[in-house]
């Protein structure tokens, strides 16, 4: 099937694979972009948090921090309506709070409690949101990637014209379930973004390592899937490239891939000593390419007085500390709730 | 403000750890971010970043400490400007027993019992006239009826539409409800089994062929990661009413690949029902209350009684209840349980043995999860004896289950063991004679009768 692999805005211009160059793109403006940095913020603020308690012995398991990727699901999010849905892996904090889950509630399932949003029987890596259209929270690497195509395709089934964002890594890229989604998605038309968040690492293998393919954005392209690489550490580039893949998507035009050029600071998980890069490495994005210092740069540029950016800091670190607060409240699940939730009524 | 820096928890195991080195010097600046120790765990040595600005007032733990136990304080970060003798005088930290910080859990208490058989004894109503159909016709009309009542449910699978069903299960339906209701998918059980689960979770209710279950292994991750466990993990916010469907066990020479029965399998897993029909009506009632369920089953049908015919209710409401058993033929020596192919071999060993006096009950499980436990226990209280007869492997197979359950509801009922009959231990062979060989035959079943109704001789 031939496809002009265009999409509405970009003049075609982000299927060259090319990364986007930020000073290209257009801005959000000032209060979006405002909006932009507090949620950035909230993320970051709230992953350190949770890396913190980890510390101290009150999460347990496997916890994957998004810290340095945030850029990638808050521009992504801002690209949405209301009804849409958004489906990713276990690295999964930073999408829940996008979404607008409640970083209380979000937290209070980290330590295992009550009114954590799964009551306690979830953990890091497995929550949902039906209010806030979030799919979880998927621990097995690439089946979200299906199951976001059968999200999508509810979405047609009913003729209705939401859009179902998938999100993976470029570990995950590897799947063979990530093909057999792109082939289903593409013969069906389905209308489904998916984004492949690029950190450069899966677990500890770079991606020089573990892809023959060196564009990811043109993975899809055998089965006539549009895609375009965007530079996943500017919140700007990745709104403006998500609007026109979702447009693309929501007025019927099957799916369409992203390639987020993106950075995590941390480890893959808490436990992992990240002896695979070096600190100067890590060092040098967390200094030059930040998301939030870009953001925050860019608003003082904009004028924003530093008294501004100061308050809604104060602001995010104080939720964040509520939210801690909170999980560290919330009492254990009642020994109860071991037997609920396995079956529904019948 | 003085902040305290703990020993951090750095992996799920982790209780206590070396403070291996110091990378910032009491009275130096540290940003969030900084690494400021190194710490050997017990999987690796790990940086440890700050996680707050300041200045680091007063090391509390000196490097090359081993057996530091976790939330430790081990150093002092102070505000700028701040004086580092403003630490507290935390107390140098013996490497003392790991500080436990969640609240003592309430010990869990004993396994529920397992959920009792569904109440509605649908089976004991009278449906009225019925006809004879082959299980083929009634799993067609049983979809048929439901997708004419639920719009929201499908049928997915491969060649399900335009060919009609590899096996004609689905013939017709593509002309009665289109091609956006009969789905046609390529050969990709993975990708179209997680299309379909997520279809489920958004609300539809897919009914999913698969061409048999032995290509289901290719997708079983989803259904057992993603369609059983989501609405546990989520609290209960989830569901995914889901059905999956297709011939199981041996057919007829397809050889160990194309012959193998999951029963057990599925019957494992939480979260999940699993039904195995033996006839028409089984087939016909029990797949209606399948795409009914709000929760994933797992529909084990067979090859071979695909063409046989049996007596089906007309009744436009048929149905029957998931989660119970039926009695199909009465006795009072022994109770044989079987479920789909095996009813019938079952039948016919008890015809068999009928002649030599002995009369057995022949149990028909219909659902293996949740298992009537209650109706095959009622049983054995009657006959002091238990036969399992099943398709599949004997070793942690549905035989295995069942015999547990009856020693755990009834053993001071029995007057002989629980005999096992099974397919033989070997992946299924090829040639005629050896695969009949390995199946059980109604002769293994009237063996295992005698030794339990007559003992050892």
């Amino acid at each position: 099937m031939a496809r002009s692999g265009k999409i509405a805005g970009r003049g075609g211009k982000a299927d060259t694979g090319k990364v986007n160059n930020a000073k290209a793109t257009p801005g959000l403006g000032r209060e979006i972009l405002l909006r932009a940095y507090h949620d950035m913020l909230l993320i970051r603020r709230f992953e350190e948090k949770a890396g913190q308690l980890y510390g101290m012995g009150l999460i347990g398991g496997f916890c994957h921090l998004y810290i340095g990727q945030e850029a990638v699901v808050v521009g992504v999010q801002m690209a949405l309506s209301p009804g849409d849905q958004v489906i990713t892996s276990y690295r999964d904090h930073g999408h829940m709070l996008a979404t607008g889950m409640d970083p209380r509630g979000v937290m209070a399932e980290l330590t295992g409690r009550r009114d954590g949003y799964s009551h306690g029987k979830g953990g890091s890596m497995h929550m949902f949101s039906r209010e806030k259209n979030f799919f979880g929270g998927h621990g097995i690497v690439g089946a979200q990637v299906s199951l976001g195509a059968g999200l999508a395709f509810a979405n047609h089934y009913r003729g209705n014209d939401r859009v179902a964002v998938t999100y993976f890594g470029e570990g995950a890229s590897s799947q063979g379930q990530v093909y057999e989604s792109f082939n289903l998605a593409a013969l069906m038309k389905l209308p489904v973004l998916f984004v492949i968040e690029n950190n450069k690492y899966g677990m500890g293998t770079s991606v020089e390592r573990s892809s023959a393919s060196h564009d990811l954005s043109k993975n899809g392209a055998p089965w006539g899937i549009p895609g375009a690489q965007v530079d996943g550490m500017d919140v700007e580039a990745v709104h403006a490239a998500a609007k026109a893949a979702i447009a693309h998507c929501r007025a019927g035009a099957g799916p369409y891939l992203l390639e987020m050029k993106t950075y995590r600071y941390r480890g893959h998980s808490m436990s992992d000593p990240a002896k695979y890069r070096s600190r100067e490495e890590v060092q040098k994005m967390r200094s030059e390419r930040d998301c939030i210092d870009h953001a925050r740069q860019h608003l003082a540029d904009l004028g924003i007085e530093e008294g501004e950016l100061k308050a809604i800091d104060d602001a995010v670190k104080k939720q964040i500390q509520e939210a801690a607060d909170f999980a560290q409240a919330s009492p254990e699940p009642d020994p109860a709730e071991l037997w609920t939730d396995v079956l529904a009524e019948a | 403000m003085a902040t305290e820096i703990l020993m951090p928890a750095l992996s799920p195991t982790m209780t206590e750890g070396k403070l291996a080195r110091w990378l910032k010097k009491e009275g130096e600046q540290v940003r969030a971010g900084d690494v400021i120790a190194e710490i050997e765990t017990d999987k690796a040595t790990m940086e440890v970043e700050a996680v707050d600005e300041g200045v680091l007032g007063k090391i509390l733990v000196a490097e090359g400490s081993e057996g530091v136990a976790v939330n430790t304080p081990i150093a002092v970060l102070t505000a700028d400007g701040e004086a580092a003798g403003a630490a507290p005088a935390a107390k140098p930290a013996p490497a003392a027993k790991p500080t436990t910080h969640a609240p003592t859990p309430t010990p869990a208490p004993a396994p529920a019992p397992a959920p009792s058989a569904a109440a509605a004894a649908a089976e004991d109503k009278d449906w009225g006239p019925a006809q004879k159909i082959t299980v083929r016709e009634a799993l067609r009309d049983a979809m048929a009826a439901e997708m004419r009542q639920d719009a929201d449910v499908f049928l997915i699978g491969e060649e399900v539409a335009q060919y009609q069903g590899a096996y004609k299960i689905s013939q017709g339906l593509l002309e009665e409800f289109g091609e956006k209701r009969v789905i046609d998918t390529p050969i990709t059980e993975h990708g179209f089994t997680g299309l379909a689960v997520g279809a489920a979770m958004a609300g539809l209710k897919p009914i999913l062929e698969f061409m048999t279950f032995n290509f289901a292994m290719q997708a079983i991750d989803q259904i057992i990661n993603s369609a059983a466990k989501t609405r546990y993990m989520s609290g209960g916010q989830m569901s995914c009413p889901i059905v999956f469907r297709g011939p199981n066990g041996a057919a007829s020479r397809v050889a160990a690949q194309h012959s193998q029965c999951y029963a057990s399998w599925y019957a494992h897993v939480p979260g999940l029902k699993v039904v195995a029909p033996w006839s028409a009506a089984d087939a016909k009632g029990l797949l209606r209350a399948a795409i009914r369920d709000p929760n994933p089953v797992i529909f084990l049908e067979n090859e071979i009684l695909y063409g046989h015919s049996f007596d089906c209710p007309t009744a436009e409401d048929f149905v029957l209840p998931i989660g119970r058993a039926k009695i199909e033929r009465p006795g009072r020596h022994v109770t044989i349980t079987a479920f789909s192919i095996t009813v019938g071999t079952a039948l016919a060993a008890a015809e068999a043995l009928a002649a030599e006096g002995i009369e057995a009950e022949v149990i028909n499980l219909r659902t293996l999860r949740p298992l009537d436990v209650e109706t095959i226990a009622a049983s054995v209280k009657k006959t002091n004896r238990l036969v399992t007869v099943e398709e599949g492997w004997p070793f942690a197979g549905i035989g295995a289950e069942i015999a547990m359950q009856v020693i755990e509801q009834c053993f001071d009922w029995l007057d002989a063991p629980p005999v096992r009959v099974a397919g033989l231990d070997v992946p299924l062979p090829y040639a005629a004679n050896l695969e009949k060989l390995a199946l059980p035959q109604p002769d293994w079943v009237i063996d295992a009768v005698r030794k339990t109704v007559h003992g050892m001789g």
